[in-house]
């Protein structure tokens, strides 16, 4: 019994309270649902503080699920990159959840179906933790359905038809998406016969089935990160859930298939990578931050703006990929703008999770306050919404990328990262991206400090849900001092600030021929 | 061709030619279901179609059980498609009650006037 309370069980426990904790909700009547839910969350959080205490005194942690080593059995690893997206989870779900509690019993439309926020969050909590700590191909598609249906569930979750036809499309993309993954699963698994990511990137030979599994996978990814010319799904989906929902979809979900993309590029997709290959995800990116921004630019309705703005803001994460895959010919040493690139795109995804997090919450507010989230809403906002108006102007400024924010640090080590290594077409697409998020911040802003002829009378909004939006906002700017942890944090990660070498098997980046 | 570890020739009477079949059903299968995903607008279409590509996929899976011929078939794909059909089974229902909702309720069967509605 005692056994079961060892350090080293960790990450099984990672995965089961969340779990154990969806079940219960789902048992429980309706009215307790809710400060149950918000307990679960704070222990969610505790794990999660436990977590990061254990990887930064311990290092890397592997476990084999009751002593049974893969190829037979299936591992779990908690590593410095897991356990700072655990930490980011459980602080921006610990957020959400709280405003959650406030704004559900606050709007009633159906409290029976309402409360089943409760079980369906925690269910894809669980699937989240899951998915940082598999390492195994079969696992993560198990995991990465968990999310994408409880995604879908909390999605529709308002029963509004315009959410629910969302919904749908949302989960027939996702549904594809990782059956697409299961393919190149399949094909890995016939030509090595394990599933386990590190016996796999030993045995994985390159050659025509690899490169076919390996585009199946990445575009299976690819969907249901909603990357360019992916996203089609993204923004009806994102800016018709409830504002609790929406910020759980955008500040975690998209993450999440992100960190797979960015376990097996490095860990396991090195053998047969091209330089271009690469390259080309890096070209989905770039468009992505200018297509994103440019829709986020023509929206009329809030929601719309900041759904949109997740498009663009994703697109930056994938600028790591050009970065950190270098052509097999490359002398070796020298990557040193492999660390920077790989801090910039995990503080991107530190901060857009904070920012977009506040950003939606804070139009969940004013959605409340003004019953519509046209544009023309925000009219002398500042004078009557102060905290509120607050909140979007910081969660801006960091989507901006301005001083002193956590999106600030990010775009400027991709940035640096960009110019060191040598690939200067990318610095345009940073450049302009910024600028153009710059531009629809600021419309929304300027129309706060706009004077308005006719105000209609504002409804009242409790002060829990605007302080949760501005706690989220103040995040976004504060990630941005405890820098030097952070990286600190990711050294312990097998592949952190290493290159990968078009290829060549993986982990001989430093090597070389 | 490199398929895994399976023998090239006759393996209990299987030739590499019955992989093949199978593969070239599976990858057909596949297509024939990722267009349909894409290109139907009906939402029963759509969601049929995401089931072909899932009969693709699961199809494979068990193909390349065989691929130790001499002793047993590999168990481990199987476990894995009989993950997959649950997990494919609950995601389809879910979509068609969603679907079925939405016609309740609009009258709308596809994707077609979406825009309109707004």
């Amino acid at each position: 019994m005692s056994a079961l309370w060892q350090a080293d069980n960790l990450p099984v426990w990672l995965v089961v309270w969340p779990t154990f904790g969806a079940i219960v909700l789902f048992l429980l009547p309706a009215r307790w649902r809710g400060m149950t839910g918000v307990s679960f969350a704070l222990a969610n959080g505790v794990l999660a503080l436990v977590t990061v205490f254990f990887v930064m005194e311990v290092g890397v942690l592997r476990q084999e699920i009751g002593g049974w080593a893969p190829p037979l059995g299936i591992a779990l690893a908690l590593d410095g990159l897991s356990a700072l997206f655990i930490l980011m989870t459980a602080v921006v779900g610990g957020v959400v959840s709280v405003y959650a509690k406030i704004y559900f019993t606050q709007v009633v439309v159906d409290s029976a179906r309402s409360s089943l926020f409760w079980p369906l969050w925690l269910f894809l909590w669980a699937g989240l933790h899951g998915l940082y700590l598999a390492n195994d191909l079969f696992n993560l598609y198990v995991v990465i359905e968990v999310i994408g249906i409880a995604a879908v569930a909390l999605a529709v979750l308002s029963g509004k038809t315009r959410a629910m036809i969302a919904g749908l499309r949302y989960l027939i993309a996702a549904v594809a998406g990782s059956l697409a993954y299961l393919m190149g699963v399949a094909l890995l698994y016939g030509s090595t016969g394990v599933l386990d990511i590190d016996l796999m990137a030993e045995r994985l030979e390159p050659g025509l089935t690899t490169r076919v599994a390996i585009a199946l996978m990445l575009g299976g990814l690819l969907v249901k990160t909603a990357v360019f010319p992916l996203h089609f799904w993204l923004p009806p989906a994102h800016s018709s859930a409830e504002p609790p929902v929406s910020a759980i979809l955008s500040a975690l979900v998209l993450k999440g298939t992100f960190f797979v993309i960015l376990r097996l590029w490095t860990e396991l997709f090195g053998v047969s990578l091209t330089f271009m290959a690469g390259q080309m995800v890096g070209v989905l990116g770039a468009c992505a931050v200018v297509w994103g921004s440019f829709q986020a630019l023509r929206q009329e309705r809030l929601k719309l703006v900041v759904a949109h703005s997740s498009v663009a803001q994703i697109g930056y994460l994938f600028l790591l990929f050009p970065l950190i895959t270098v052509p097999a010919t490359a002398v070796a040493g020298g990557f040193e703008w492999a660390p920077l690139a790989w801090s910039g795109a995990v503080y991107q995804v530190l901060a857009h999770g904070f920012a977009k997090a506040a950003f939606f919450l804070a139009i969940g507010v004013l959605v409340m306050a003004t019953g519509n989230d046209h544009k023309a809403s925000m009219l002398n906002m500042v004078g009557r919404l102060p905290m509120t108006t607050f909140a979007i102007g910081l969660a801006g400024v960091s989507l901006i990328g301005l001083p002193p924010s956590g999106g600030f640090l990010a775009k400027w080590m991709l940035l640096s990262a960009i110019i060191s290594s040598g690939q200067w077409w990318w610095v345009p697409f940073v450049l302009v991206g910024s600028l153009m998020t710059a531009g629809y911040v600021f419309m929304i802003l300027r129309l706060a400090f706009a004077p308005s002829q006719h105000e209609a009378e504002l409804k009242s909004v409790p002060r829990g849900l605007q302080v949760c939006a501005l706690l989220l906002a103040v995040g976004a700017i504060l990630i941005a001092f405890p820098a030097e942890w952070v990286i600190d944090l990711l050294e312990g990660t097998s592949t952190f600030g290493e290159v990968v070498r078009a290829g060549a098997p993986v982990n001989s980046g430093e090597v070389g021929p | 061709m490199e398929w895994g570890r399976a023998k090239a020739g006759a393996v209990r009477g299987r030739t590499m030619e019955t992989h093949f079949i199978y593969m070239a059903v599976s990858s057909a299968l596949f297509s024939v279901g990722m267009a349909g995903v894409f290109l139907c607008r009906h939402f029963f279409k759509k969601i049929i179609a995401t089931k072909i590509v899932g009969a693709g996929v699961f199809l494979l899976l068990v193909s390349i059980a065989e691929r130790d011929a001499d002793t047993f078939a590999d168990p481990v794909p199987h476990a894995m498609v009989i993950t997959g059909i649950v997990v494919a089974v609950s995601a389809a229902a879910f979509a068609l009650a969603l679907a079925r909702r939405i016609r309740i309720e609009t009258s709308r069967a596809s994707f077609e006037d979406e825009e309109a509605a707004e």
